[in-house]
């Protein structure tokens, strides 16, 4: 293929003074290798000792970075044009850039034999002040694997205790810290994967009051989340104050990653605006997750954020990745900042933290008791130990039922109610439930839309009447 | 041949003081942007300077700069808009002298670019010095900050 390759001003006095050099070439490496081959000077500029590029070199195939395409591997079309575009970088250095010992020497020995890790990059990872939102399913192995890695501090928010629950994948957390607050679990663990790293914890829901005074704090920020209005708060607490948002998301067999709020790629808010209608994405504790798929996506956090940290590879800016574990398949998609995006777009609207829960949608817990079409679990045990007739339908699936059920009800499961509809009598008064409420909110909306006159929300679900009403029954 | 002819780097006032109001709004942070000039035999002559935003995140951009490729690319197609080329680059050092560091050396692309940089000391300018590659990539040498000429 003949292609032409532009030669920056500054490398012109070594390419015979042109600006354009034609060559024939199959892929982009080629093609530089018969630029430097032809213009010899050119070479130890653009090649570093060891035959590489030199890092600060980037290739343009027409307007694109060839690192998004197949690199120097990347093919070339007829007509084709290449770019030398340098990225400049410096400054006064880490001065008080913090010693390894011997101990940390021998720790980190199979870091240090990496060129794109060694001392510089292990002591940066020493200097690092790492947040992880969450000690959950993703927090467990973000915590022990940026420990073991010898990130120097970590902050810990979490507000949960240890539930037998949270076992089958939370593995910061064993069977005796069943019972204990997940960050003095979770702290004894890290702190004996390696006893260098500085731990602070929150013990705290993350909130538009304290956010910004707990983020500031760090460099880097990794939302372990399991909730929209918590990962829009990270979201625009990481724009705001600048911190990069190391994003992953699990849900079933399926999860996501990304690099958000870096500056030059786009934020949470610019791949989704606008949460999900409350109820549509059922949480993990509602439609449950793979063990170790936070191991896989909570691993894939902790390599990106130690590449932001040592500022080597191609970060995972700008690209969401989606992981299906069923599939056992990786995708990638672009995605570009919007410069409409309230938060990190060109006029903001959003310059400080506001109220995430109304955001999302999700009722306040003032609200919740004096809601309209809702029932408690302690009034309708109440009601049909009176014998009233009510209709309780269960939108839970069918696996659930087998755990526990409420005598009398009738499982309709949530997707199956639209066609199942004809089932029911608008005419009666009909309570639904699921599990903690959400699904048969919405069932309850979809039955009151097609003329259902009386439908009530079981608040709180089955898992309130084990609660407050049956404690024989078992809860999952 | 092209170390010997180039005397230095004329700045004028303006593009000096607003490289100057940039270190100093960054201050502790580094500020960074590129120099838009012209490069004849004798000298470089800056032209303007595009203040840009620090690509470092978090703390690290109290000791180190970046300026993206995407933003040199818009550098080069404005630099081609008004008829100029990029000559250079300028960084600040926070509370530390105007010479080159180990990385700003390493970093150093090619000997043709001049590298400002500005010393910020308790927020205030304490000096700008102009440093340049040497051809054999081995140091960074000094060239004299020459007054543009009206």
């Amino acid at each position: 293929m003949a292609i032409k390759i532009f030669i920056p001003t500054a490398l012109r006095q070594y390419a015979g003074g042109s600006d354009a050099v034609a060559v024939e070439a199959a892929t982009v490496g080629e093609a530089l290798a018969r630029l430097v081959h032809a213009h010899a000077p050119l070479k130890k500029h653009l090649y570093g000792d060891d035959g590489r590029l030199r890092s600060f070199v980037n290739v343009y195939l027409n307007d694109e970075d060839i690192r998004y395409g197949d690199g120097e591997r990347t093919a070339l079309k007829e007509g084709d044009t290449l770019s030398i575009i340098p990225s400049i970088a410096g400054g006064a250095d880490d001065a008080p850039a913090p010693d390894l010992s011997q101990e940390e020497l021998l720790r980190y020995s199979r870091h240090l034999m990496l060129p794109e890790v060694g001392v510089d990059g292990q002591k940066r990872l020493k200097a690092a002040k790492v947040l992880l939102i969450g000690a959950g399913g993703l927090g467990s192995p973000l915590g022990l694997y940026l420990a073991a890695a010898g990130v120097g501090r970590l902050g810990l928010v979490d507000f949960d205790v240890v539930d037998s629950s949270n076992l089958q994948r939370q593995i910061i957390h064993g069977t005796k810290d069943v019972g204990r607050s997940k960050l003095a679990s979770a702290r004894e663990r890290i702190e004996d994967v390696n006893p260098n790293v500085a731990v602070t914890t929150y013990e705290t829901r993350l909130s538009s009051e304290n956010a910004l005074d707990i983020v500031a704090d760090y460099d880097i920020v990794i939302d372990g989340t399991d909730n929209f209005p918590t990962r829009y708060l990270v979201n625009d607490a990481c724009v705001l104050l600048e911190k990069p948002n190391v994003y992953g998301s699990i849900f079933r067999f399926e999860g996501q990653a990304s690099v958000f709020a870096t500056g030059e790629g786009p934020c949470y808010r610019c791949l989704y605006p606008e949460p999900p209608p409350p109820g549509l994405v059922p949480s993990c504790a509602e439609g449950g997750v793979l063990g170790v798929l936070p191991g896989i996506v909570g691993t894939i956090q902790a390599n990106e954020a130690i590449k932001l940290i040592i500022g080597k590879g191609e970060p995972l800016i700008g690209r969401l990745l989606l992981f299906d574990a069923l599939k056992m398949r990786f995708r990638e998609f672009r995605v570009r900042r919007s410069p409409e995006c309230p938060v990190c777009g060109t006029n903001p609207t959003i310059t400080g933290l506001i109220d995430y829960e109304e955001f999302c949608g999700v009722p306040t817990a003032a609200a919740a008791p004096a809601s309209e079409g809702e029932i408690s679990v302690i009034e309708l045990k109440a009601r049909l130990d009176r014998g009233e007739s009510v209709v309780l339908v269960d939108v839970r699936e069918p696996y659930e039922a087998q755990i526990c059920r409420i005598a009398g009800a009738r499982l309709i499961p949530l997707r199956e109610v639209p066609s199942r509809v004809d089932e029911l009598d608008p005419a009666q008064e009909i309570v639904v439930h699921c599990r903690t409420g959400q699904r048969s909110e919405r069932a309850a909306a979809f039955l009151k839309d097609r003329g259902f006159r009386s439908v009530l929300n079981l608040r709180g679900g089955i898992d309130a009447w084990a609660r407050d009403v049956d404690p024989t029954m078992p809860r999952y | 041949m092209s170390g010997e002819g180039r005397r230095g780097i004329a700045i004028g006032r303006g593009e000096r003081e607003a490289m100057e109001a940039h270190a100093r709004e960054t201050y502790p942070e580094e500020c960074c942007g590129i120099l838009l000039g012209s490069a004849a035999a004798e000298r470089k002559v800056v032209r303007s300077t595009i203040a840009i935003r620090n690509a470092e995140e978090g703390a690290s951009r109290r000791r180190r700069y970046t300026i993206s490729a995407r933003d040199m690319l818009e550098a080069e197609k404005e630099a081609r808009r008004v008829g100029t080329e990029v000559i250079g680059f300028y960084h600040s050092h926070p509370d530390v002298p105007a010479v080159p560091s180990a990385t700003d050396l390493r970093e150093a692309t090619w000997p043709a670019l001049s590298y400002v940089i500005l010393c910020v000391k308790g927020g205030a300018i304490d000096g700008m010095r102009s440093w340049t590659l040497a051809e054999d990539r081995s140091a960074m040498n000094e060239e004299p900050i020459l007054d543009a000429e009206n």
